[in-house]
Formats: C-alpha cells, sequence, structure tokens
C-alpha cells in the first residue's frame, strides 16, 4: 500500500466535499423521508391509512409542499427509490421541486438487512450488487448523496467482533462506490437502543464501532471529508431503569464521538432512533451545548422525529394537509434551532442554554 | 410374529454371593458378579462350583499353605488393593465430570466476555483524570517538549563532531546547562524526555535533575522503549522492543518523578514499504506501550515515526502517514487506550529528503494537518512533532505554518524537538565551561521561538517568509 492509486481527482473531491457542506450547512439538517414500502405501511397503518403507491405519493408531498420555512431547516432529504420517480399533484417530479428549493436529495440504497449465520440474531446489510451502475443513474436522476443504513444491537453476546468487521467493511466498500460515482456516502451504523444496558455500555460500545468503521473508511481509500456520518445519540437501551439527563447524553455522545470519528468528517447528522420528537430535537441541543471541543457539524437527519406529528394530523385526509404539512415545519423549525444549540423547549424539559454537564467527562 | 424374550434359567435362580467364597476362594462380589481378587477375572456365575473351579486351577498352589490368620490378612489385603483400583477409575469419572461441568461454565463465561461487550475498565475515572492533566500540562498554550533523551549512542554522535569526548560527566554537564536555562524557559517548555541515565544525573550543587526540572514546574518525561530490532521477511523494517517487565519499570520511573514517557516506533518509506505487517506491528507495539504507561500513571507519548529518507513526494508522505496513524488510533482503540490521556509525536509531512521538488511551509503544513484531521480523533490532548532531519529554523517555520492552517485543528499542536531545540547549543558549547552560559542562550532562543510557532506567531527573522494566513493554497483537497 505504499503507492497510493488514484481514487478521485481534484475536482471529484471538491465536488463530494462541497455537496457535504451544503447538506449540513449551519441550522440545517435532513429529512428521513425514505421509509420502505413495508415501513410506510406500518406507518400508514398506525393512522388509519392504506398503504397503496397514491397514499404514500401524497404523504410524502404534504411533506415536500411546505413553504419557504424550510429552505433554512432543511438542507437534505432522504428519498426511497419509488418517490424518487414521482409526481406532485401539479405534476412536478418531486426531485426537481426539492431541487429548485436548493435542498440537496439524497436516496436510500441498501437492500436491507440480512442475518449473519452463526451469530446470535446479528445481521449485515446487501445491496452493493451493481450499485456503482444504481448510483451513476440516480446521480443522473438529480440524486447527490445516499444513504445505506446497517444495524447493531447491544445484548450480552453482541456485538460480535464479526458482526462490527462485517458491517464496518460494508459501509465503507458502499462509500467508496458512491464517491466514484459523485454521490456522498451518508454511513450509518445504527446501534439498536433495545436492551436494559445502561449509558456507560451504550457509550462503549458506539466507540468501538465508530472505530471500527473508521478504520475501514481507512482501508477502502474513502475520502473522509465527501462523506456524512449518521449515528446513534449515545442512549441508555430502552428497558434500563435509571434515567440520564438531556446533558447526560449529549456528554457521553460527544465523547464518544471524540474519541472516534476523524475532525475531517465534514458532519455527524444523528438518527431518532425511538426517541419522540421532543426528545430528538432536546438531545440534539444539549449535544450542541456541550462544552467539549466538536471540529465536525452536529445536526439531525430525523424520520420520525420530524413526522410523527404530521403523519397523525393527515391520517390520510386531503382536508388535514395544511394543518399536517405545519407540524412537520414546526419540528423542521425546532430542530434548526436545536443544530445551533438555540432551542429552548415549552415542553416538560425545563430550560436550554449553558446547563451543567457535569464536571466527570472523563468515563 | 411376536418377540418375545427367551427365558434364561439363570435369571430365576436368584443366585447370591456367599460371602464364605471370599475367604476360601478369594473372590468379591462386584455389581452382581463374582470377581477374583488375585487376577481380576469375572467368572460367569455366582456358583461354588465355578469359583473353586477358578481357583483351584489358577492360584491355590500360590496360596495354599497359609494358615487362616494369613489368608484373613492376605484377602483383606487384595480387598483393599481392588477398591483402590476402583477408587482410581471412580476419582477419574467424577473428576472428568466434575471437569466437563467447569469446562461448560468455563466456555459459557468466555462466550459471553469475548465478544467485547462487555467494558472492563482499565482505568478508574481518578486514574483518567490524572493523566489527562498531565497531558494538559505538558502541551499548555505556547509550551512545548524538549527531547533531550539521546541515547549513550546517539550522544556519541552530538558529542563526537564537537570535539567533545562521550563520558557520563560530560553528558551531564551537556544536559545541565540545558536544564539550568533562565525563567525564560518555563513559558515555552511543558516538559523534558530524559534517557535513563540522565533521571539520576545531579546538578554541580547535588541537585537531581528530575527534581530540578519538576521544582521548575515543568514534566519529567522518561524514554522507555529499548530501541529498533529488524521484522524478518521484510525489506529492512523494524519493530520497537522494551515491552518486557515495562509495567515494574513504568512504576519505579513513577517514584523517581517521571510523568509521561516516550517511545519510538520507525517506518521507512519505499517502494516496498511500509509492508501491512510493519504498520500493524509497530501499531500494536505502540497500543501496548501505551496500554502499560496508563496503568502506572504515565502519560503515553505515541511516536510512529516515518523517516524522511527518500525520494517520495509530499502527496505520498501525506498518502503513508495516514495510513500509519489509522492503524495506530485502531490499535489504541482495540487495546482500551484513553486517548484523552495521551499525546501524539509524528513527523511532519514532508517530502523525503532526496525529492527534487521544493516545498514551502504552507504546503507542509496544509499535507501535515490534512493527514492528521483524517486520522487523529479530537480526544487526543496533544500533537508535539518531532523535527526529523529539520534545521532549527525550518523546524520553527514549519510548525508555525501548521499553527496559522485554516482547517479545524481540535488538539494542541506543539514541538517536541531534540537536534532542533539543540544544535546551534551544542555548537556553542564545544565542551568549554566558558561557553555554557552562551550555549544556554541558544537554546533559551530556539525554546522562545518555538514557543511562538506553537502559537503561530513566530515570525522569523532569517530567510524564508512572514508568518500568516495569506500564502495558504486555496486547495486543500489532496
Amino acid at each position: 500500500m505504499t503507492h497510493q492509486s488514484p481514487t478521485l481527482s481534484e475536482a471529484q473531491k471538491r465536488e463530494l466535499h462541497e455537496t457535504a457542506l451544503r447538506i449540513v450547512s449551519p441550522g440545517k439538517g435532513i429529512l428521513a423521508a425514505d421509509e420502505s414500502v413495508g415501513l410506510m405501511a406500518k406507518r400508514l397503518a398506525q393512522v388509519g391509512v392504506e398503504n397503496t403507491e397514491e397514499n404514500r405519493r401524497q404523504y410524502r408531498q404534504v411533506l415536500f409542499s411546505a413553504d419557504d420555512r424550510i429552505n433554512g431547516c432543511i438542507g437534505g432529504i432522504i428519498f426511497f427509490h419509488e418517490t424518487l420517480y414521482q409526481h406532485s399533484d401539479n405534476s412536478v417530479l418531486f426531485v426537481k421541486m426539492i431541487r429548485e428549493r436548493g435542498i440537496m436529495v439524497g436516496i436510500k440504497v441498501d437492500k436491507g438487512l440480512v442475518p449473519l449465520a452463526g451469530t446470535c440474531g446479528e445481521t449485515t446489510t446487501q445491496g452493493l450488487d451493481g450499485l456503482s451502475e444504481r448510483c451513476a443513474q440516480y446521480k443522473k436522476d438529480g440524486a447527490v448523496f445516499a444513504k445505506c443504513r446497517c444495524v447493531l444491537k447491544i445484548s450480552d453476546a453482541n456485538p460480535s467482533q464479526l458482526a462490527l468487521a462485517e458491517n464496518a467493511n460494508v459501509l465503507a466498500r458502499y462509500s467508496s462506490i458512491c464517491q466514484q460515482n459523485g454521490i456522498v456516502p451518508i454511513i450509518e451504523p445504527e446501534i439498536l437502543p433495545d436492551g436494559d444496558h445502561d449509558l456507560k455500555r451504550s457509550q462503549y460500545i458506539t466507540e468501538k464501532v465508530l472505530a471500527a468503521v473508521y478504520k475501514a473508511m481507512s482501508d477502502h481509500h474513502v475520502y473522509l471529508e465527501g462523506t456524512l456520518l449518521k449515528p446513534n445519540m449515545v442512549t441508555a437501551g430502552h428497558s434500563c431503569s435509571t434515567k440520564y439527563s438531556p446533558e447526560d447524553v449529549a456528554m457521553a455522545t460527544v465523547t464518544a464521538l471524540r474519541r472516534t470519528v476523524p475532525p475531517a468528517v465534514t458532519g455527524v447528522a444523528f438518527l431518532s432512533g425511538g426517541q419522540s420528537e421532543e426528545e430528538a430535537s432536546v438531545h440534539l441541543n444539549a449535544i450542541n451545548n456541550c462544552p467539549l471541543a466538536k471540529p465536525w457539524i452536529l445536526t439531525f437527519s430525523f424520520g420520525r422525529a420530524l413526522q410523527a406529528s404530521a403523519l397523525r394530523a393527515w391520517r390520510g385526509h386531503k382536508e388535514n394537509e395544511k394543518a399536517a404539512t405545519e407540524q412537520f415545519i414546526k419540528r423542521a423549525e425546532a430542530n434548526s434551532l436545536a443544530c445551533q444549540g438555540k432551542y429552548t423547549d415549552g415542553d416538560n424539559y425545563g430550560e436550554s442554554g449553558q446547563r451543567s454537564y457535569g464536571s466527570c467527562h472523563a468515563y | 410374529m411376536s418377540a418375545c424374550v427367551k427365558k434364561r434359567k439363570i435369571d430365576t435362580e436368584c443366585r447370591v454371593f456367599n460371602k464364605t467364597w471370599t475367604l476360601k476362594y478369594f473372590f468379591t462380589e462386584v455389581k452382581g458378579k463374582a470377581v477374583c481378587l488375585v487376577c481380576g477375572e469375572q467368572v460367569a456365575s455366582l456358583k461354588d462350583y465355578n469359583l473353586n473351579r477358578h481357583y483351584e486351577t489358577k492360584h491355590a498352589d500360590k496360596y495354599q499353605n497359609l494358615t487362616d490368620a494369613e489368608r484373613v490378612q492376605t484377602s483383606e489385603a487384595l480387598l483393599a488393593k481392588l477398591k483402590k483400583q476402583q477408587g482410581f477409575f471412580n476419582k477419574l469419572h467424577t473428576s472428568r465430570d466434575a471437569a466437563a461441568k467447569t469446562s461448560f461454565v468455563i466456555s459459557h463465561k468466555i462466550a459471553k466476555n469475548t465478544t467485547m461487550t462487555h467494558q472492563y475498565p482499565a482505568l478508574t475515572p481518578e486514574q483518567k483524570k490524572e493523566l489527562q492533566d498531565i497531558a494538559e500540562r505538558i502541551v499548555a498554550p505556547g509550551k512545548g517538549i524538549l527531547a533531550a533523551d539521546e541515547s549513550t549512542g546517539s550522544m556519541g554522535k552530538r558529542l563526537n563532531p564537537i570535539g567533545v569526548e562521550n563520558t557520563e560527566e560530560n553528558r551531564r554537564r551537556y544536559r545541565q546547562l540545558l536544564f539550568t536555562a533562565d525563567q525564560r524557559i518555563d513559558n515555552c517548555i511543558g516538559g523534558v524526555i530524559f534517557f535513563h541515565e540522565t533521571l539520576y544525573q545531579n546538578t554541580d550543587d547535588g541537585t537531581n535533575f528530575s527534581q530540578l526540572i519538576r521544582d521548575r514546574d515543568m514534566v519529567v518525561g522518561i524514554k522507555v522503549d529499548k530501541g529498533v530490532v529488524p521484522l524478518a521477511g521484510t525489506d529492512g523494517e523494524t519493530t520497537t522492543q522494551g515491552l518486557d517487565g515495562l509495567s515494574e519499570r513504568c512504576a519505579q520511573y513513577k517514584k523517581d518523578g517521571a510523568d509521561f514517557a516516550k517511545w519510538r516506533s520507525v517506518l521507512k518509506i519505499s517502494d516496498t514499504t511500509p509492508s501491512e505487517l510493519a504498520i500493524l506491528e509497530n501499531a500494536n507495539v505502540l497500543a501496548r506501550y501505551a496500554s502499560i504507561c496508563q496503568q502506572n500513571g504515565i502519560v503515553p507519548i505515541v511516536e510512529p515515526e516515518i523517516l524522511p529518507d527518500g525520494e517520495h513526494d509530499l502527496k505520498r508522505c501525506q498518502y503513508v502517514s495516514e495510513k500509519v496513524l489509522a492503524a495506530v488510533y485502531k490499535a489504541l482503540s482495540d487495546h482500551h487506550v484513553y486517548l484523552e490521556g495521551t499525546l501524539l509525536k509524528p513527523n511532519m509531512v514532508t517530502p523525503g529528503h532526496a525529492c527534487s521538488t521544493k516545498y514551502s511551509s504552507e504546503e507542509i503544513a496544509m499535507a501535515t494537518v490534512t493527514a492528521l484531521r483524517r486520522t487523529v480523533p479530537p480526544a487526543v490532548t496533544g500533537v508535539t512533532f518531532l523535527s526529523g532531519g529539520q534545521s532549527e529554523e525550518e523546524a520553527s517555520m514549519n510548525l508555525n505554518a501548521i499553527n496559522n492552517c485554516p482547517l479545524a485543528k481540535p488538539w494542541a499542536l506543539t514541538f517536541s524537538y531534540g537536534r532542533a531545540l539543540q544544535a546551534s547549543a551544542l555548537n556553542a558549547w564545544r565542551g568549554e565551561l566558558n561557553n555554557e552560559k552562551a550555549a544556554a542562550e541558544e537554546f533559551i532562543k530556539r525554546a522562545e521561538a518555538n514557543g511562538l510557532a506553537a502559537l503561530g506567531k513566530y515570525e522569523s527573522s532569517g530567510s524564508g517568509t512572514a508568518a500568516g494566513k495569506s500564502l495558504y493554497v486555496a486547495n486543500h483537497a489532496y
């Protein structure tokens, strides 16, 4: 490996870097609207809406037709394949609508989880076959970034070394292929919040996972400045009996990132996992107010945490569309403030601002 | 056709072992069968006739002259012997069962624990705090490290050119002149790396050097590696030794006043190097060393030096530096090293000595900072560059340019210089007592220059352009 074989030209690198910067410009984050057909079934079922292509189109339209208020809050939207080729009621391609507003279009490219034999219920992610051709096509169709989600879980036996190595490798291959096609890869090594593990354990595992991810990125010659990271925030497991403050979560999260994510990575856009809309915003805000040095942008890439209220307000009825869109705009604006550390919520989390971060950050 | 068990006559005969047979024929009963105590053979049925025949034909000649008392003794002895034999197998069975059960329990525990899912804390919060505090003190704003840890052999190379004999006394006198430099160095030097011998030497008036440095609020460090050794099967590559007994040595050094340590691994760039093995092995050795140091309250300086020998250009050096550092930090993660309690001592990214292209300080700075940004986690407290083969002025200018580089740099970026702090001082000294003051002045001059360079405020008076951001090439996407 002593000689570098050319991976990307200067121009290609600049394009990737600038795209990444645009997606996470100050005050902006990502709307993850890339729910697969199967996942949309679950979401729509909860609000009594039939899972048809038309309903999915109408629902995405509710989000995409939000007014200019979201232009300063949303830097990019992740699409599902189907949505990339759908149109608004006025027959305007969704992609065109979004791009014309200066928002970047992204595309989910993975093909879901598959089991890793010989492990205790662990998975890897498929989707590498023909990925280069697909990326080239998506680029032509207006996408400038992509997303691939890997999943790890914490239990007595997990995550195993295999799961760590395999998922890190898949993410690195995917990233390398994306960059070859001028697409910024969002790297998502999600560690599920299922379990009764405490905050410390989650932090420890997150550090190991991210260390493996960035070693794989180095091995695969991925250009870090042209990537984004989409990790989980460091939180305790859902069934953990101990409650932690937003500052605890922020400190654990930022510490884990500081120990593993090279400064060259342009931005970190957190997934919301199982958090409520308010929880996610409060945590993101606390993260941005954490007193440790944070050389990357820290913003959001939320799905449910941006859409839950909108979905509930909509319930599939045309007359609810405006109200539903308003709900979405509200969350978008809240998170825009949160990613700048300026979110003051009205709900039960108390005042934001420089709260007590606990003198001990040496986990 | 129904299967029926054939009736056996013997099953209905209710044969029972007769206790008199033990004395008469030396037989005993084992699990319902008659077993001969003398030869261990089993007799088919519990019948007097059968036992008698076995005894008469096989053993009678041996035992027929025994008295009754002797007979009793013999039978008891034989019984005891049999019991012992049986006990052997019983013990074997029970211990094998116990072993199987233990093995299962252990396997279960191993299966639970080898998957790294549980953290076994390497350090307590107090230990971590101590390490981080030490690291921060060493690289406090405007401060760097004096690397005065030249081995005896290296000192020979320094002293010979100035005509000084390489004796222990001369080495002591030389280090003394550096360590007794006046208070001007207190603001520029955060730590001093010692060689083992020097840790136990004193000033002319009997003050221990280590004590002297600590009294001046500088941190004492100690070189702990034991030099490079070849890696067989590679093209002249090396690893570094020194791990044996390192924990005990660190504990002792800590008692003797040292709070940080240094370990140097070496890699080189050529058509065939560095190889995967060299990178992996050196990263591992550095991680082991770092782990052991931290266990003993010593901040490890991690030094993966890539030599500047060769004709490679700046880009190649950057590429190799990135690969090496990525491997180093993966190894540190694998070995559970507490990054906030470490310092990194890398080479600056420079072209090879024999490279025909010349690069500006800004280009060197950009390449260096880019490489670090791509590999060094922000948690690392500070980066203290080695000077390698650079001149004193070069080393200061490059450090200054690095600190003026417009990219975000979340670690302290300072110096850990040997030659680049001492070259002029050595030349001025030449071993003469009368030259000591002048020599010390030279050292202070470089210390102050580098203190400013570490803040990005150094303006070189000699050749070379003024510092400042204006000379940075806009394209930093290497």
